[in-house]
């Protein structure tokens, strides 16, 4: 035996599966587990559009859950995503209505959602006051300018909307995908490269694992923290956008308790609800969880929506645990 | 003069003063808006006024706002109350439902025995994570705050019950010696607690967990019991709320019954001045809370402003109450004034309780 192979033996049994990235893998084997039962038990379910439906009916989620993962990762959380989902919806529809370009329309849709993010975060910094109450007051702030717009629901029908919405981008044998999944990939890789390759990712990181050490090393700590809400607004405004080509239109209600299944996303991903660790891929994998469970749900045929809260309940609950666990065993 | 300044300064220091200008500027600006605001008048040997229904139905928010006070005295929160509300008054009036006879008192009192039953396992599970398991406590009581909703539909399948029974309907729309019994119920219960946190050292026990739960235990109290206490009591306070709730209207919806009401008595206990890091708490601060979050939704009914609107109002009301309240907010703006009192200025930064 040569002293390579020894070396190589050495680093073989060295080698273990990095704390980190228990989460992440036991999502990921939840989810092939559950992709497994779908298929043994409906024969439809092994059609690959049924992965394709399960990313269009989510998009819009799974742009709103990277942004919620910036803030998660820094220790904070935002609660008025939904409502600023629904804000977006709305002023597009209404602004469309009143005839307005859809390229302004699109401009002006995508900036307040990052203004309102901007605000919070500044108050949230300047001011120490908890991100819950912050982004509360922000959430019914948004919620009122829904209502206040309009109390029922406005439809779009500029040609520009409709044709983003019907798009269908597909393979020969029919299969398709929409704009609005693009969209939400684009976001996907952004996120996960700004999180991993960039300064401001590694100080979302760094603060989440401990904001008094990273003000005192230096880091820029005001400017990431208000930066999070602002990515996180931006990204909400980009979820109404996709919400609005997807219903084709803006009401008051749409997207109520969003924020919980955006948070559940990404604690299901792995994402450490105290801060500092947790991986974009993971949330990937959270929302596409929760989505093959309401797909689970719907081919069941039997079982109710309601399950779909229970069943998310569960999840978090062994999620939690099992986070829990592994902070256990670093002590 | 400065003798009215200094008696001006000193009330604007006391927790319940910038709460209560707060509300008496509500009161005042709907009286000015319509002189009836302010009017009570007895009917039928009912108390009949616009004031006496702000109260009346604030009488849910406050028995919630009242275990969310003791929740986050601990330095915890209970996301979970508003889903105990839909599940206690779901399964009551589930019981209800199926008796023959719906107006005897027995079936009420099997139904709220049930309900509270069911109540109480909530709150020892949310309690039982955070003292015993150790997570955090908005995550662990988000947990049934989203399967709780599910379970609450899971009671009335999805339908929204409908019942006919006189004495459930009285706990929520009810008067007793011209009072309504929401507002009586209410009363008790504030009584009840106020007399145990503040009467005994329970109220002394659960601050010191809230300082420092470690130190306290140290110190010989059994911390993780006062935990795990004070989430059953908030899950039996969100009990009674959703009976109320529910008999208001003789029916139970499982999807909407307490919907946002966790939200509503955090904001409720955070105007009253108990800080969401814990250690201190304000049961009167609690009641003044909640009512000035009914006042504002009465208000804007009032003012012809569809309901959802409120949420605009409430949204500045909560910032302005923060702000007003947060140490580094006061500092930016009282710089050049001495430190009106001394525990505001020495209060220790404690560090942000990740939320």
């Amino acid at each position: 035996m040569t002293t390579t192979d020894l070396g190589n033996l050495a680093r073989i049994g060295r080698w273990r599966l990095p704390r980190r990235h228990v989460p992440v893998l036991a999502t990921f084997a939840l989810l092939l587990v559950m992709y497994g039962i779908g298929v043994s038990q409906y024969r439809a379910f092994s059609n690959i559009q049924v992965v394709f439906n399960v990313f269009i009916d989510n998009g819009f989620l799974l742009v709103v859950a990277v942004g919620m993962t910036f803030v998660i990762l820094t220790g904070g959380i935002d609660l008025s995503v939904g409502s600023v989902v629904a804000m977006t919806a709305m002023v597009s529809a209404s602004l469309l209505q009143n005839g307005l370009p859809p390229a302004l329309v699109l401009l002006i849709a995508l900036l307040i959602g990052p203004t309102l993010g901007f605000v919070m975060g500044c108050v949230i910094h300047y001011f120490d006051i908890q991100p819950f109450i912050v982004t509360l007051a922000g959430m019914f702030f948004a919620r009122g300018m829904c209502n206040w717009i309009s109390n029922s629901s406005i439809p779009i029908t500029d040609p520009f909307w409709t044709s983003a919405a019907q798009e269908r981008i597909g393979d020969p044998r029919g299969n398709f995908v929409s704009i609005s999944v693009l969209i939400a990939f684009a976001v996907v890789a952004v996120g996960a490269y700004v999180l991993a390759y960039t300064r401001l990712g590694r100080n979302v990181y760094a603060i989440g694992g401990n904001p008094q050490s990273a003000l005192l090393m230096g880091l820029p700590v005001a400017r990431t923290k208000i930066m999070v809400y602002t990515i996180s607004g931006l990204c909400s405004a980009i979820g109404g956008i996709l919400l609005s080509f997807y219903t084709l239109s803006g009401a008051p209600l749409i997207a109520v308790g969003m924020e919980l299944d955006a948070i559940a996303a990404v604690v299901i991903g792995g994402t450490l609800l105290t801060g500092g660790s947790g991986y974009v891929l993971g949330t990937v994998l959270g929302v596409l969880v929760l989505g093959v469970i309401q797909t689970l749900i719907t081919f069941d045929g039997t079982l109710n929506s309601w399950w779909t809260k229970i069943v998310i309940g569960g999840l978090l609950f062994a999620f939690i645990l099992l986070q829990r666990l592994i902070g256990i065993r670093k002590k | 003069m400065s003798e009215v300044r200094t008696r001006l300064a000193a009330a604007s220091g006391q927790r319940l003063f910038w709460p209560l200008v707060v509300l008496v500027v509500l009161i005042a600006a709907n009286t000015a808006y319509r002189p009836s605001f302010v009017s009570i008048e007895v009917k039928d040997g009912h108390l009949y006024g616009s004031l006496v229904d702000i109260v009346r139905l604030s009488a849910p928010l406050i028995l919630v706002a009242l275990g969310m006070t003791l929740v986050i005295a601990t330095g915890g929160i209970d996301l979970s109350v508003g889903s105990v509300c839909a599940i206690a008054g779901s399964m009551a009036c589930l019981h209800i439902s199926q008796a023959t006879d719906q107006n005897s008192l027995s079936t009420l009192f099997t139904a709220l025995g049930l309900a509270l039953g069911l109540a109480l396992v909530a709150g020892a599970w949310n309690g039982l994570l955070v003292s015993v398991i150790g997570i955090q406590p908005i995550i662990a009581t988000l947990i049934l705050m989203v399967a709780g909703r599910g379970l609450a539909q899971l009671i009335t399948e999805g339908q929204i019950i409908t019942i006919n029974s006189d004495p459930y309907r009285t706990i929520g729309a009810g008067y007793w010696l011209t009072l309504p019994v929401a507002i009586l119920i209410a009363i008790a219960v504030t009584l009840l607690i106020a007399v145990l946190t503040r009467r005994t050292a329970l109220g002394l026990i659960i601050e010191a967990v809230g300082g420092n739960a470690e130190a306290s235990r140290l110190a010989g109290i059994r911390s993780r019991r006062i935990t795990f206490l004070v989430y059953v009591i908030a899950g039996l306070c969100a009990a009674v709320a959703g009976f109320m709730i529910t008999a208001d209207v003789s029916s139970a919806a499982g999807s909407t019954a307490g919907l946002w009401i966790e939200l509503d008595a955090i904001l409720a206990v955070v105007i009253g001045g108990t800080s969401l890091a814990g250690g201190r708490f304000s049961l009167s601060g609690t009641l003044v809370g909640a009512l000035i979050i009914q006042t504002l939704t009465t208000t804007v009914y009032a003012m012809n402003i569809s309901p959802q609107t409120s949420l605009l109002f409430k949204a500045v009301v909560v910032i302005v109450v923060c702000l007003i309240q947060a140490p580094a907010f006061r500092a930016r703006f009282a710089r050049r004034r001495p430190p009106a009192t001394p525990t505001v200025a020495a209060a220790p930064q404690k560090e942000q309780v990740p939320a």
